[in-house]
């Protein structure tokens, strides 16, 4: 069957159970949107902006554990989507991009809507394509599925040229992905994992650190089965939150820079870490040099890469989360655990100090708290809404007070710390799971940056809900300025905002406000009851800090806590 | 640490912008690159590139790692403290005035070079060897005055059992 290079690729993202694509048309793609007008199977979210296109196809990928796919035409098109592929690329979130290209004959002639949208994605995707010949477009299309959800997933870009669009050829569906230069390892190394348990059974302090990593291979049960096996309490990065639950007697609450001060001190005091899924970043690790300096640590990581990148690892396990943890559990059950709760009891009384008397808390007063609007959405939401962040302070806050139980409920930019990504990715989560709550916890900056895919949510009947925590400030970067330059606002103040209610019934929202902390409640109820958009503007404390803290390039030890 | 030079042999496939994935990796990383050399190999689809880079224990394995992450990376071989053999050319266009003639033939031949090209002012050589035998015959001949130098950097192969 001869088809033109359009309908190989809807052929082929049917053949990877692709249903959903989120795009923009233009000029290079122009056949490929003809194509897909006929085609039922496929459903096309037309969004505002490419950027937000890449990032709702984000939010889609981290809500249903299946690859993203986004469609943008050439040039700016192409460019729009980097924000949004970069920060898939730091969260590890397994994506395909298609961008249009120019005609293979005008590549290189700075031709109308060209750009070298491979030579800029480089650095930022796992892996990317021109495709210059249709006989290669399908084998291609497999090999990008197969490479961004295998081993640590990631973004791949495939770019096509307006004439491989349209020009026809024989269509056999390819057969499996065998690539010589690309074999991800599953299997741990049994010895390793020996010494895994070797370890654990020595130790007196042990902490579980998990990351991104055991959400993307869903193996939050085999690691909630290990750390209540053994009484290991378990912090997390931010990645990592819902891969233990938050409600959990054993849980810690996030590790580093924002981390709770029980968390920071127990990876501080620990004398193993066993470290699953994460990559020691620098907001986790605070001073390398002091990070966990009486621990042995053992890393489980699916890219080498990540071991032993920042810090020295005593036991490194090269293998899939799932994999080695259910592993380790078969390894433990086949020892014999002596007296572990009398091991354990100091360690644990220890931990439940540190919770006692250097809680998570802030101050109740007259203007609402920022905390205080996360904790009522906690309450009201039973913890079972999925929650996108934008990044700031709403991102920490949501971070430290809605308990998340399960992977797939917090998605945040994470590594790349991409303002502008809750909204579209909200949207995204909302197409993927299409009867769960979902709520963009948001600042009223990073609302601002994109703001126009309320659009795409009202178009489409998305009832997402965004709850802007709003104190007229950039208020991360006014906290820093705060504490280290001296109150020194140097253009962090909106002196001038939208009326966030009036903006949202301008799109065809819903726009809700709340002035004083008893209309908190009421607001946040009347949102999450409503079957359509809604925007909730809360007007908070103008001047709320984030804590506890630990200034850049301290000991994560060193918090301040007020 | 201490920073050492590594001998690193890459196998990568013969496709356009791969060269790119690797130069970019090491510029964007902060990693050194103090010479590259690239071609083909016996199959045409593979291209070997043979590298010196420069770096902490812990800065070279995260090379390789990085290396091997790669798509297009077949296989990187760190060829330090192996058994080897390593040959680098160099062209040294150098001045060759009547007096200095005899003089400047005489290096080249304890060096065994040989007399590329010809001119009343000048001597073109060619120099082979390791690194440091370039560098040997590059300081002997600067006082005649160099005036261009290419060189391929260093291409190397792992020594077979006998």
């Amino acid at each position: 069957m001869k088809l033109k290079g359009a309908d190989i690729l809807l052929k082929m993202l049917q053949e990877e159970g692709v249903d959903t694509v989120f795009g923009y048309p233009g000029g290079a793609v122009i056949d490929i949107y003809d194509a897909l007008m006929e085609e039922k199977s496929i459903n096309h979210v037309l969004v505002r902006h490419e950027q937000g296109a890449a990032h709702a196809a984000d939010g889609y990928a981290r809500a249903t554990g299946k690859v993203g796919v986004c469609l943008v035409t050439s040039g700016p098109g192409a460019t729009n989507t980097v924000t949004g592929i970069a920060s898939a690329y730091m969260d590890s979130i397994p994506m395909v991009i298609f961008t249009g290209q120019v005609p293979t004959a005008l590549i290189g002639n700075d031709a109308f809507q060209e750009v070298d949208i491979v030579g800029i994605t480089r650095p930022c995707t796992k892996h990317n394509y021109l495709v210059k010949d249709v006989r290669n477009l399908a084998r291609t299309i497999k090999e990008a599925f197969h490479i961004a959800r295998s081993g640590r997933p990631g973004p791949v870009l495939v770019d096509l040229p307006k004439d491989v669009i349209t020009a026809a050829t024989q269509f056999n569906v390819p057969g499996e992905v065998k690539l010589k230069t690309y074999n991800p390892t599953y299997k741990p190394n049994i010895k390793q994992l020996n010494k895994v348990v070797d370890l654990i059974a020595k130790a007196q302090k042990p902490v579980i650190f998990s990351g991104g990593g055991v959400s993307l291979c869903q193996g939050h049960r085999e690691l909630t089965e290990l750390a209540r096996k053994l009484q290991i309490p378990v912090t997390s990065t931010l990645m990592g939150l819902g891969g233990f639950p938050g409600t959990d007697p054993l849980w810690l609450g996030m590790l580093g820079m924002h981390g709770t001060f029980r968390a920071n001190m127990a990876v501080s005091e620990c004398d193993l870490l066993i470290s699953v899924g994460v990559r020691f970043d620098d907001r986790v690790t605070g001073k390398v040099d002091e990070f966990a300096p009486n621990a042995k640590i053992v890393q489980i990581d699916i890219d080498p890469t990540s071991i032993q990148k920042n810090v020295p690892v005593h036991v490194p396990v090269v293998g899939d989360c799932k994999i080695s943890l259910a592993e380790i559990n078969t390894l433990v059950d086949k020892k014999q655990w002596e007296e572990l709760e009398e091991t354990r009891k100091p360690w644990l009384a220890q931990i439940d100090e540190w919770k006692q008397t250097t809680p998570l808390a802030y101050q109740q007063a007259e203007v609402i708290k920022p905390q205080y609007v996360i904790e009522t959405l906690y309450d009201l939401t039973g913890g079972d809404a999925i929650i996108a962040t934008e990044v700031g302070q709403n991102q920490m806050w949501a971070a430290q007070y809605y308990h998340v139980k399960e992977p797939g409920h917090f998605i945040t930019s994470g590594g790349l710390g991409a303002m502008g990504f809750g909204l579209p990715a909200a949207i995204g989560a909302q197409v993927g799971a299409p009867g769960t709550t979902v709520v963009d916890i948001a600042g009223d900056g990073s609302i601002q940056m994109n703001i126009q895919e309320l659009a795409t949510a009202v178009q489409y009947n998305l009832p997402v809900k965004v709850v802007i925590l709003n104190n007229g400030f950039l208020g991360m970067v006014r906290q820093w300025q705060e504490l280290f330059y001296k109150r020194r606002y140097s253009s962090t103040q909106f002196v001038h905002a939208p009326d966030f209610v009036k903006l949202a019934e301008a799109y065809g929202a819903v726009g809700l406000r709340a002035k004083t902390p008893d209309e908190v409640a009421s607001v946040l109820r009347q949102g999450l009851e409503c079957n359509r958009p809604v925007v909730m503007d809360f007007v908070v404390e103008p001047e709320e800090s984030v804590y506890p803290m630990v200034p850049a390039g301290a000991p994560i030890k060193k918090m301040l806590l007020v | 640490m201490s920073e050492k030079k590594h001998l690193l042999s890459i196998l990568v496939d013969n496709e356009p912008g791969v060269l790119s994935r690797i130069t970019g990796l090491f510029s964007g990383r902060g990693y050194n690159i103090e010479s590259l050399s690239v071609a083909e190999t016996v199959d045409p689809g593979i291209s070997r590139i043979t590298m010196v880079t420069k770096g902490s224990p812990m800065i070279i394995e995260q090379i390789q790692k990085q290396l091997n992450k790669l798509i297009n990376v077949l296989k990187v071989i760190d060829l330090t403290g192996t058994q080897y053999v390593q040959r680098e050319m160099a062209l040294v266009k150098v001045n060759a005035r009547a007096d200095h003639r005899a003089e400047i033939l005489r290096i080249t031949d304890i060096f065994r070079g040989q007399v590329v090209d010809v001119g009343m002012e000048h001597f073109t050589l060619k120099i082979e060897g390791d690194a440091e035998k370039i560098e040997a015959v590059l300081n002997l001949l600067k006082p005649f005055g160099i005036r261009e130098i290419a060189r391929t950097g260093c291409v190397a192969l792992p020594r077979e059992n006998r």
